[in-house]
């Protein structure tokens, strides 16, 4: 039960972060950027929640996990080069951490 | 922006493919879970391994030359498998549970080792393989 809710959890959050890529991702990735934070906002509420076993599968391993993308995000950085890129890192992951505490907060 | 919407057999391959992957993460979270306070290895490993695939895949003259493939494997199999909101929720949970020195050397540690094993896997393609298979990533 809980593979099938890691499953299906997965199967909306990837297509989800592809078609947000396919629309948003230029020069810079802002729509891969997009879904590393709010991915990341939504499992610090989902981890505050409490959820049981079947509810963490489904919306935090499977949803939040397929959602977001940290093999994209790291070859996207190296291929914007040394500046934009670290940009984008320190952009991604400070707004991705700040994201995660808010949602935990909102979920306490 | 004006793209073309990604033809409904690409996304449902990223739909399948982002399944296996969450599985394949999933399972190893599972068999290598790590107490609270400490480094989490397994989503390090996870992301390390899938980041290194991604960057391999280009040199792959078979996949990148297939949208369904690449859609399924790049996108789909080692999207789903890494994941920066695990990332972020742990290395909330570090600081949050009085760990410092480990959240900063979990965050630091999977960006550097990440970075790094893809700027080694590029090295298996060129630049033209690597722009091919972004185009077949993000189109078709």
């Amino acid at each position: 039960m809980t593979v099938l809710c890691v499953v299906v959890g997965a199967a909306l959050g990837a297509p989800l972060r592809f078609l947000v890529a396919h629309w948003l991702d230029g020069r810079t990735p802002w729509g891969t950027a997009a879904v590393n934070v709010v991915g990341s906002g939504l499992l610090g509420l989902f981890a505050a929640l409490s959820l049981d076993d079947r509810g963490w599968a489904l919306l935090g391993v499977g949803f939040c996990g397929g959602l977001t993308t940290f093999s994209a995000f790291a070859v996207q950085a190296v291929g914007l080069g040394p500046r934009r890129g670290s940009a984008y890192v320190v952009g991604t992951v400070v707004l991705s951490l700040a994201a995660c505490a808010v949602g935990f907060a909102a979920g306490s | 922006m004006s793209r073309p919407a990604p033809r409904p057999t690409v996304v449902a391959a990223v739909a399948v493919g982002g399944a296996l992957g969450a599985l394949a993460r999933w399972a190893l979270g599972e068999a290598f879970a790590t107490p609270g306070g400490s480094f989490p290895w397994a989503t390090f490993g996870v992301n390390v391994v899938g980041s290194a695939l991604l960057a391999l895949l280009p040199a792959v003259a078979g996949v990148r030359s297939r949208p369904a493939l690449v859609a399924l494997l790049g996108p789909g199999v080692l999207g789903g498998f890494t994941t920066l909101s695990a990332y972020s929720e742990e290395t909330r949970a570090l600081l949050a549970g009085g760990h410092p020195g480990v959240a900063l050397a979990y965050v630091v540690g999977t960006l550097l080792t990440c970075l790094a094993a893809v700027v080694v896997a590029d090295r298996l393609s060129t630049a033209g393989d690597r722009a091919l298979f972004a185009a077949e990533e993000g189109e078709s």
